[in-house]
């Protein structure tokens, strides 16, 4: 019982700062342009494959600097020769051009790479577990995984709080158009923050590839997740983006290694009654709905408090 | 918002000239859903025909949330799914317990049962519009969809649930066996929902729908609660919905979770968008364009998806009213008779962008023959003129289509502009705006 819950709270905590990679820079963007970037996971998917691809022509250490770079140059490629164009047409063209792109990078990636997941390998360097505990062995690309999310987080928190540019971005979350009076360059500015976004969100899939499935469906699987993290963070709060990033990768991390489920707390049906939704609801195991949780929690939180948990202003 | 949708004609402003083309305008829609089948009269036509009606409806009661309220949900197929599963097992319980409902009304079971779920969920999820409402709508539909894969008893796992839907009682000897009867049952319903959803545009509670899209501030001060009359549209949507996957369940005689998905979700999204939110014809342009994209488009290209991509991209991007206010967008021009004046502008301009497209093309097919590991032996065949994908010619061609097309086309498109203004300035002269 506690391996599980110390292997679980790792995990968790890993998978949280992997989502906070992603959900800091939608929700930066969101906050400053006022788009929802359906696309964001579809960087984060761009940034695996980028990263698969490089490590094979050049290795793992160099692609893991190239790739993001890359990413984050068709980012701000997208803002300044997309965005850009939709926004005197509204908000929801905006956020329907990203839609659109986020289907269009499926099929590219699904066209160049193909439907069947990569062979995307964890370097040898790290290629070995970091410490035994209780039996189970963690392996140390995970650790490695942690510190790079950790330092992204660092130095995130340190540009945002201590930087003229941080100074800049933050006065934009809550006050986009008063920046823009004083004279701010603000399309540089929503240029640059939307490079950087999607930098970190390649700088995601780049580390998280190996780990976890570098596949052509990896977007569409995390991108309603992301979603989720930033309305039940608030949408706008970066501190609100990081505990709700922590809170739900832990609670998928344990709800997937618990096997409880309504018939092993009280007893099974009587077998008699047959099949039907009872039966259903009865026997399903908290594994087996870990991939809902996050959507319950979400329309939990809009009912309870519609501007999520650390959100100040309503959309 | 109000970019997108611009204001629907008036209502008290009608002559008796315009009420003729209004009811010319149903006249010819209803003709043309009870002739087409007449007319193409192979199978295949026959299915091509039920499945654009059945988009067709879906599309209109997916307007009523976009167009006309300015809700942007991302999960639509809810409605339409949950429509389809409860009339399958509708279907099924008549025909085990012998009940005297023939198949025309099975529809009426997924509209109330769209519309009940849109009482349920609508509640919630219409508090707030914009960019919350649609991150509720995609959140509740991928948790209809994920528990459908866990509530194996009444939606069937990833099978799905079957029926047929001539063990039900006939209607006039019509059994619903063959495809055309079906076609007809789907050409009725959705005669019968367009007039209702028109119908519907034209009542107080459309005309709220509309004001709650523009001006949510202004409607509360004039005593109305806008949460209420979101909800009321959200129901109404809901309730079409369903109708439209009691349809689809009738016709493919199953119900699975790919009704309810994301996927579903974004086709009705594709479809109305690039038809046209903003007048009342678009969404069910846009069903037949997506439908045909989707059955032809496959035929011809393994990355067919990918132009249904591009083309809604380009149209987002570059007519956000979609196909319909494109073509409505020269109604004045035609009135006033000043059409001739940028048609020649358009014959210039329309050479480079084909041209343009077919290098995208070409680039595209190019690209997928190299990454599917046959370009040596693949063959393009554009318009019927073969490529070697291997060959470096074919590059070259592509290349210069592409970047040539790009550039003369933004050159003639420039003309196209300052014709369309000389038009448009000669047709305010002669009195007709638009």
């Amino acid at each position: 019982m506690l391996e599980l819950i110390v292997i679980s709270t790792l995990n968790g905590v890993l998978f949280g700062m992997l989502l906070f990679l992603l959900s800091s820079g939608l929700t930066v963007i969101f906050s400053m342009m006022g788009v929802l970037n359906f696309a964001h996971a579809s960087f984060y998917m761009l940034g695996a494959f980028f990263g698969y691809q490089l490590t094979r022509w050049i290795g793992f250490w160099p692609a893991l600097i190239l790739a993001p770079l890359l990413v984050g140059a068709v980012g701000m490629a997208v803002e300044r020769y997309g965005l850009r164009q939709t926004h005197k047409h509204g908000h929801v063209a905006e956020l329907l051009l990203t839609f659109g792109l986020a289907f269009a990078i499926e099929q590219v990636v699904q066209m160049i790479w193909g439907k069947l997941p990569m062979d995307y390998r964890v370097p040898e360097l790290l290629d070995f577990p970091a410490f035994t505990i209780f039996s189970t062995n963690y392996p140390a690309y995970k650790m490695f995984m942690l510190l790079v999310s950790v330092v992204i987080f660092i130095a995130l928190l340190v540009v945002l709080k201590r930087t003229r540019v941080g100074l800049i971005v933050q006065a934009a979350l809550t006050h986009p158009s008063m920046v823009a009076h004083l004279g701010h360059n603000v399309g540089r500015v929503f240029m640059l923050v939307f490079g950087v976004g999607t930098a970190l969100a390649a700088v995601a899939g780049v580390i998280a590839g190996p780990a976890l499935v570098t596949q052509s469906d990896m977007a569409a699987l995390l991108g309603p997740i992301l979603f989720v993290v930033i309305v039940v963070g608030g949408l706008g709060s970066l501190p609100g983006a990081f505990f709700a990033s922590l809170l739900i990768g832990l609670l998928q991390t344990f709800a997937v290694s618990m096997n409880g489920s309504l018939a092993s707390v009280f007893g099974p049906l009587d077998p008699s009654t047959g099949a039907s939704l009872l039966t259903d609801v009865w026997n399903v195991t908290i594994a087996q709905i870990a991939p809902i949780l996050p959507y319950v929690l979400l329309v939990l939180v809009l009912i309870v408090r519609p501007m999520g948990l650390m959100g100040t202003r309503e959309t | 918002m109000t970019e997108l949708t611009s204001s629907a004609p008036s209502p008290t402003g009608s002559t008796p000239a315009r009420n003729i083309g209004f009811y010319a305008a149903w006249g010819i829609f209803i003709l043309a859903v009870v002739l087409l089948p007449l007319i193409f009269r192979s199978g295949g036509s026959h299915t091509t025909f039920s499945l654009i009606g059945i988009a067709a409806i879906f599309a209109l009661s997916y307007n009523i949330l976009l167009g006309q309220t300015g809700l942007l949900s991302f999960g639509h197929a809810v409605y339409y799914g949950l429509g389809g599963f409860l009339a399958v097992h509708g279907m099924n319980a008549i025909a085990a317990h012998g009940l005297p409902v023939p198949l025309p009304f099975v529809p009426l079971i997924g509209g109330f049962a769209g519309l009940m779920f849109g009482i349920v969920i609508g509640w919630v999820s219409t508090q707030r519009a914009g960019t919350v409402f649609a991150m509720i709508s995609l959140g509740i539909g991928e948790l209809v969809a994920s528990s459908s894969l866990i509530l194996r008893s009444f939606f069937g796992g990833e099978a799905g649930i079957t029926t047929n839907r001539t063990d039900l009682p006939a209607l006039f000897g019509w059994n619903f066996g063959p495809q055309i009867q079906v076609y007809y049952l789907i050409g009725f319903w959705l005669v019968i929902s367009a007039i209702a959803m028109y119908a519907l545009t034209r009542t107080p509670l459309g005309r709220m729908c509309n004001a709650v899209r523009d001006n949510p501030e202004r409607v509360q001060f004039i005593g109305y609660d806008p949460h209420v009359i979101r909800y009321l549209s959200f129901c109404f949507a809901g309730f079409f919905a369903g109708i439209a996957g009691a349809l689809a369940a009738i016709n493919f005689e199953i119900a699975n979770a790919a009704y309810l998905g994301a996927v579903q979700s974004g086709v009705v999204l594709f479809a109305t968008f690039i038809g046209g939110v903003s007048y009342f014809f678009g969404p069910i342009l846009g069903a037949i364009v997506v439908t045909m994209l989707q059955l032809e488009l496959s035929d011809v290209t393994t990355v067919w998806q990918l132009y249904f991509g591009i083309i809604f991209i380009g149209i987002v991007m570059f007519a956000p009213g979609g196909l319909a206010s494109l073509l409505m967008m020269h109604r004045p021009l035609v009135r006033a008779g000043t059409l001739s004046m940028i048609l020649p502008a358009y014959l210039i301009a329309i050479v480079p962008t084909l041209l343009f497209a077919c290098g995208v093309i070409l680039t595209i097919e190019i690209l997928a023959a190299y990454s599917q590991g046959n370009a040596a032996s693949s063959t393009i065949r554009l318009f019927r003129i073969p490529f070697e994908a291997a060959n470096p010619m074919t590059w070259l061609a592509a290349a210069v289509l592409t970047i040539g097309g790009f550039f003369v086309a933004r050159m003639t498109w420039r003309g196209v502009t300052a014709a369309w203004d000389r038009a448009m300035t000669a047709a305010r002269e002669r009195g007709y705006h638009a």
